[in-house]
């Protein structure tokens, strides 16, 4: 378990514990989102919806690890990388990141972390390099040395230092992305969150990014959670795999622990992919050889529970 | 150590100023709309005073030149509160607008640094706005400045930005709660200052029950005591103006850090509710 420690403050340099072994740790952590009620009259007869985004999470992400969290579109991954941002207050549970709890202690927290997001948030008026300058001051660093090191980390993803003065907005997504990219390796963070950060990245720039990401892990020692909807992605650069689904986790290992699950569970005389792994984990309904049977294949198994399960949503 | 998170928090600083003018400098069009538009607004209120005589009818001489400077005086504040105002707003507006609201709340710098970047620029917009705005109403009308006390006059708006920060902040927690709305709530906070603090007209022709308002207003003092400075030439230590220092001292002192404060419980409830994650 984790040691509590005391609070640096602002005015003291923040070192992480080299002894320390977990880089993140989450308990039990639970996420609801609720949409009120209409209270004014000509709005009644909408009722409170409820979202359980993030249900009882626990994980424990040790340091220099690359996990990575896969699930389908509002499964809960986004949520889950949010409250470790400290953008989300969990209703309950706990996190802590290199023994600080995200929420007690959110100020050190912040020191330590930083994350992309699926959409490059940008001033898209702005140019890459007065962003980036914008987000490297935040973050303490002197406007020489972010020079440098901006042009070196887009020189290295592609980007010539003629677009480094050009407005973001006319750039394209897959370019904007990788600005975004930048900006949370300019400040070499301890732990980063990328969220979805290849998607829209043609295949070159995938790879780019991905020998970034395992990088910082080398160089700056960086523990890393990753969420994708790229399969391959995942499974190339992730040392564990966690399979989220209606806000719970439902699988955890390595790819090859995740692969003999599957293996076990459906009887396959052969290795399973990557894919089967996902759609197994994450099915509406655990598909049996009658179900197979009954709808004629795996795959049409899975997409007729699929649809009972939107219907019912 | 003190010494580095000084540097840190100035640096921080430093980058919401630097920010805002880069984008001021890329929105350059809309800086010029906004510019004229004040213009018009204060050169169109201020021929109502030059044409005070002919619209009264009135058979005495009319003393034109007070009533333009209460005009001008008026005109300038509202340009000046308003430019700020939205500077210190803008603190929210403008990171929904852009999608970056996360990644500023989620740097390692204190919501005081941020906001104080933020403002200092607003103040520094502002002042420009409204220097360019004077610089023209002195070109269209022959207005007699020459018992104005300067020194007074500037003390009493730089004293009064820091209430309008205070308004401003309180104000900006409207966007951060209420994402699609919030923005056209802190205009409403706008218009309620400009309908009591006296902008146009002295603040006894307001109906009973509005006046306790304009007693909150920092903009009311700003204004008496702009007027004072401007037309009577009151110095500094004169008691029309001490009269008008001491509320605007009171409302800075409780403004700002009951704003700080509901900002960050505002920002807190944001953090509980997930309402910092949609864009505007």
């Amino acid at each position: 378990m984790a040691v509590e420690r005391p609070l640096p403050t602002i005015a003291t340099p923040l070192v992480v514990d080299q002894q320390e072994q977990d880089a993140v740790v989450v308990e039990e952590v639970t996420k609801v989102f609720k949409q009120s009620g209409a209270w004014l009259p000509w709005r009644r007869g909408r009722k409170e919806r409820v979202v359980r985004a993030v249900d009882r999470v626990s994980l424990r992400v040790k340091r220099r690890e690359i996990i990575g969290v896969l699930g389908s579109n509002g499964s809960g991954k986004s949520t889950l990388i949010r409250i470790l941002s400290t953008l989300l207050i969990p209703d309950s549970g706990r996190v802590r990141i290199f023994g600080y709890d995200v929420v007690r202690d959110e100020a050190v927290v912040r020191r330590l972390i930083n994350r992309v997001s699926v959409e490059a948030s940008f001033f898209k008026k702005l140019s890459p390099m007065e962003n980036l300058i914008y987000a490297a001051r935040l973050y303490n660093l002197p406007g020489r040395e972010a020079r440098e090191r901006i042009e070196s980390i887009l020189g290295r993803l592609g980007i010539s230092a003629a677009r480094l003065k050009q407005p973001l907005e006319d750039m394209s997504r897959g370019m904007q992305q990788k600005v975004a990219i930048a900006r949370a390796f300019l400040t070499a963070p301890v732990l980063l969150l990328l969220d979805e950060p290849t998607t829209g990245l043609d295949p070159r720039s995938k790879l780019d990014v991905q020998t970034f990401i395992r990088e910082l892990r080398e160089v700056h020692d960086a523990t890393i959670i990753l969420t994708t909807h790229d399969l391959e992605e995942a499974e190339a650069l992730c040392d564990r795999i966690a399979i989220i689904d209606q806000g719970r986790i439902v699988a955890l290992g390595t790819v090859a622990e995740l692969k003999q699950e599957v293996v076990r569970q459906l009887g396959l005389s052969s290795s399973a992919s990557m894919h089967q792994v996902f759609m197994h984990f994450t099915a509406a309904h655990h598909i049996t050889e009658e179900d197979i049977h009954r709808y004629g294949s795996w795959e049409k198994a899975f997409e007729a529970f699929e649809a009972m399960r939107e219907e019912e949503e | 150590m003190l010494l580095t998170a000084l540097i840190h928090r100035g640096r921080a600083t430093y980058a919401f100023f630097e920010r805002n003018w880069n984008l001021t400098k890329r929105y350059w069009a809309w800086e010029i709309v906004w510019l004229l538009y004040n213009i018009v607004n204060a050169l169109s209120v201020t021929f109502i005073g030059a044409a005070a005589e002919q619209i009264t009818g009135a058979k005495v001489k009319f003393d034109t030149n007070s009533l333009l400077l209460v005009l001008v005086i008026g005109t300038s504040v509202w340009s000046y509160l308003s430019v700020t105002f939205d500077g210190v707003t803008d603190i929210i507006n403008m990171e929904r607008w852009e999608g970056t609201i996360e990644y500023t709340f989620m740097a390692p710098i204190s919501r005081f640094t941020h906001m104080v970047g933020s403002c200092l620029y607003a103040v520094a917009h502002g002042l420009l706005f409204t220097f360019i705005q004077l610089l023209v109403i002195a070109a269209f009308f022959h207005i007699d400045l020459s018992h104005a006390n300067y020194l007074s006059a500037i003390f009493l708006l730089m004293l009064g930005s820091i209430s309008f920060i205070g308004f401003g902040i309180g104000a900006a927690i409207l966007p951060l709660l209420y994402t699609e709305k919030g923005m056209q709530m802190s205009f409403i906070v706008k218009a309620v200052l400009l309908l009591v603090s006296g902008v146009y007209y002295p603040i006894s022709v307001l109906p009973g029950w509005m006046q306790p308002l304009a007693h909150i207003s920092p903009a009311t003092y700003v204004l008496e005591g702009l007027r004072e400075a401007v037309m009577q030439g009151r110095p500094l230590w004169s008691p029309e103006i001490w009269s008008c220092t001491w509320p605007l001292i009171l409302t800075g002192l409780i403004s700002v850090p009951a704003s700080v404060y509901a900002f960050s419980l505002a920002e807190r409830y944001a953090k509980r509710a997930g309402k910092l994650k949609r864009n505007g």
